[in-house]
């Protein structure tokens, strides 16, 4: 596409063209229409003066004769601008007047008709430059004398031209005015574009850190473009999430599968004693094992974020499911030093799936016990899990009183493989929270990491440790009712029989 | 590995992958049972048909016939062999799905064997008969099932209500090895594995209340395994 045809193609272009079009056709309407009627309006007051200078000039001939006539005219041809005057004799001879030179076939035509005439007023040479226009009357006196009134149009047709010129300049100073306004308008407009389809070129061919321009005021073009902006943050955003997946995947995964690799290649090199090689093999079986569970929650994981785990959300009793984790796990708080409380504040029915729920609160508390204690046996170990509702939401929290996570670190620790730096030498995969996020999310609730003690009600105002807040919609039925719905009996007369 | 001491039983292993069914079958015959094998679904099927077997382990996904039609095929003939299925696919629907055609317990792939034999090992106990005693009795340790009691030597022990459903699936299966994950799946009903020790905690804890200041240990951590009450008296 030449720089042309690109320009001819734009939108501005056509509009512009359209606008120019029209705008020229009116004006030349305007001008035609206002010069006609000029013309038509001097004209006749050209004839209405010319017909009183007859009128006054028959009444002196009516009263003096053809003398008084000709003093009448003489005396009127010298004031200054007057209209045209000539009278000849019946052998067509001049008398008096002021006009040199007229075609003879005017001065035949006497019957009184308007007539339009060339003429070479009194004085002048005649030539063609001095040649010019009047409306004539001429009239046949008695005794054949002819009587010539007129006026001269010089003054009508410099008006027509100066109207003309005037409209020309006008049309040309609009059209070149329009063309550069134009022509600004769109190198911008066109400039904007220009470069917002480099931007967005670039950033196809894979420059994701690449941004359009933002001139910034505010115009529709800084819309659209902050507007795909956020748009580009957003999938640069999810494409940087599963860069980081896929390099931890295969950081966690080659990791393992390297040093058990190394191993065994180890004790195939060297002569081992059935002792050592037997080592080597329980080794290398934990290691195994080890993997397959980071392989089993990552597939869990996906399979939950993808909503296919197949499960099926039925109403149930989110209290019989903390209490029955938190039995499970109170003992082994205990044998840690742990002091562990559990305070079941309400009793509000969620729609769910036990075995995952079970899963993410078992993966919370694991987390409190691994990450949660404080540091250098300042305090006693404490783990407090809470089950409190509101109207619409069953909240549930699990507390420590351990280090926290920095504010910085709480949406990035959710991330698959994510271990911060004080817990990487911890047993674990990292993928503890990437459940339960979306287990919770499954759910259709939240997730919150915030300080512990943030909330008022917990007594433990200045400690610094996590709380980890699971926030759920409640069962629409049970909402905001008591106990017994039938869904519930349903759901406890099920769980009853399994 | 240890036999429980169980006599032999007769097993058929339905796996179309020959590297781990010839593992498997050489495990089977160390631990003291005669396994068979058929390496597709439909030999497999015959196989369990024309002859009498004390548990079945069938793979899901079989060439020719797949596992869970060989268990509906079964069942709707009325043959109710006890059957272990085994699968890649460890989610719980597919778990339901695999009880649901008839499968008794389910196994994920990969698997340890001291976990595939105890479960099967519990699983031809199954057969043996429905368990109806409401008393269970291994050496002097008694449990009541109706009176929610249980005793040793004579003297009552007061156990929390786990710990009671614990021993109670312990001595169910007294003599056999049975691992943490069966005991998390039959005792507290979860499928998943807790990355912490919990099983063994809850043992311990039980473990002080039975077998603490009697003459020899009940509860015997079986290594690399699991736990297994018996009478180790003599």
């Amino acid at each position: 596409m030449t720089a042309l045809t690109r320009i001819l193609s734009t939108t501005a272009f056509k509009l512009a063209a359209i606008y120019l079009t029209s705008f020229t056709a009116l004006s030349v309407f305007l001008f035609i229409f206002i010069s006609n009627n000029t013309d038509d309006l001097m004209n006749k007051q050209v004839v209405q003066t010319v017909d009183a200078e007859i009128q006054g000039l028959a009444e002196q001939y009516a009263q003096n004769g053809i003398n008084g006539l000709v003093v009448g005219v003489e005396r009127r041809v010298r004031s200054p601008n007057s209209n045209l005057y000539l009278i000849l004799d019946y052998a067509g001879n001049f008398i008096t007047g002021n006009i040199a030179y007229l075609p003879e076939k005017v001065l035949s035509e006497s019957d009184g008709r308007i007539q339009v005439v060339t003429y070479t007023p009194l004085g002048l040479p005649e030539t063609d430059e001095n040649k010019a226009r009047a409306i004539v009357r001429i009239f046949e006196l008695p005794g054949n004398f002819k009587l010539l009134v007129g006026r001269d149009l010089e003054d009508q047709v410099h008006l027509k031209s100066l109207l003309g010129d005037a409209l020309t300049l006008w049309l040309v100073g609009m059209i070149v005015l329009a063309g550069i306004t134009w022509f600004f308008l769109n190198r911008r407009i066109l400039k904007r574009i220009d470069n917002l389809s480099m931007s967005s070129r670039q950033i196809m061919e894979g420059d994701l850190a690449g941004r359009l321009d933002v001139t910034g005021n505010g115009d529709e073009f800084d819309r659209l473009a902050s507007n795909l902006n956020v748009m580009l943050d957003r999938i640069e955003e999810l494409m940087q999430g599963l860069k980081e997946v896929s390099d931890n995947i295969a950081h966690d995964l080659k990791t393992p599968l390297t040093r058990m690799r190394g191993r065994v290649e180890a004790a195939l090199r060297q002569d081992m004693s059935a002792d050592d090689g037997r080592k080597c093999l329980e080794d290398t079986l934990v290691e195994t094992d080890e993997l397959i569970n980071t392989f089993n929650a990552l597939l869990r994981i996906a399979r939950v974020e993808a909503g296919s785990t197949g499960a099926q959300l039925k109403p149930l009793k989110l209290s019989d499911i903390v209490r029955d984790v938190c039995e499970l796990y109170e003992p082994v708080a205990e044998d840690d030093g742990v002091e562990f409380s559990v305070q079941i504040e309400d009793e509000p029915v969620i729609d769910g799936d036990r075995e995952l729920l079970a899963q993410a609160l078992a993966n919370l508390i694991e987390n409190a016990l691994k990450y949660g204690r404080p540091p250098q046996d300042t305090a006693k170990p404490l783990i407090k899990v809470v089950l409190s509702a509101t109207k619409e939401q069953a909240i549930l929290r699990v507390e420590d009183n351990g280090a926290g996570i920095a504010e910085a670190d709480r949406e990035r620790v959710c991330n698959r493989f994510v271990r911060l730096d004080g817990s990487r030498h911890a047993p674990g995969s990292g993928l503890g929270l990437s459940l339960i996020k979306a287990v919770v999310t499954l759910h259709q609730g939240e997730l919150q990491l915030i300080s512990a003690g943030s909330e008022n009600d917990s007594g433990s105002k200045g400690q610094s440790g996590l709380c980890a807040r699971v926030v759920l919609p409640r069962n629409k039925g049970q909402r905001g009712e008591g106990e017994g719905n039938e869904a519930w009996d349903k759901a406890q007369k099920k769980n009853a029989t399994s | 590995m240890p036999c429980s001491g169980n006599e032999k039983m007769r097993i058929l292993v339905i796996e179309d992958d020959r590297e781990a069914a010839d593992y498997l079958l050489k495990a089977l015959k160390e631990a003291g049972h005669s396994p068979d094998h058929a390496d597709n679904g439909e030999d497999g099927l015959e196989l369990a048909i024309s002859n009498t077997w004390d548990v079945l382990v069938i793979d899901r996904m079989l060439p020719k016939r797949d596992g869970l039609s060989i268990i509906e095929t079964l069942r709707a003939s009325g043959d109710e062999t006890p059957v272990l299925i085994l699968s890649a696919l460890s989610q719980v629907d597919d778990r339901v799905k695999g009880l649901r055609a008839g499968g008794d317990d389910y196994l994920s792939k990969p698997y340890a064997f001291s976990e595939l034999l105890a479960r099967v090992e519990v699983l031809s106990r199954r057969k043996a008969g429905p368990q109806v005693e409401t008393k269970l009795q291994t050496a002097d340790l008694v449990l009541d099932r109706l009176a929610h009691s249980v005793s040793r030597a004579g003297q009552e022990i007061v156990l929390q209500p786990r710990e009671f459903r614990l021993l109670e699936y312990l001595m169910k299966h007294a003599g056999q090895v049975v691992t943490r994950t069966m005991l998390l799946e039959n005792v507290w009903d979860y499928h998943f594995d807790p990355q912490t020790n919990v099983i063994d905690v809850h043992i311990s804890r039980l473990r002080s209340k039975i077998d603490k200041g009697f003459d020899f240990p009940l509860l015997h951590t079986v290594r690399g395994a699991g736990y297994s009450i018996r009478d180790s008296s003599h």
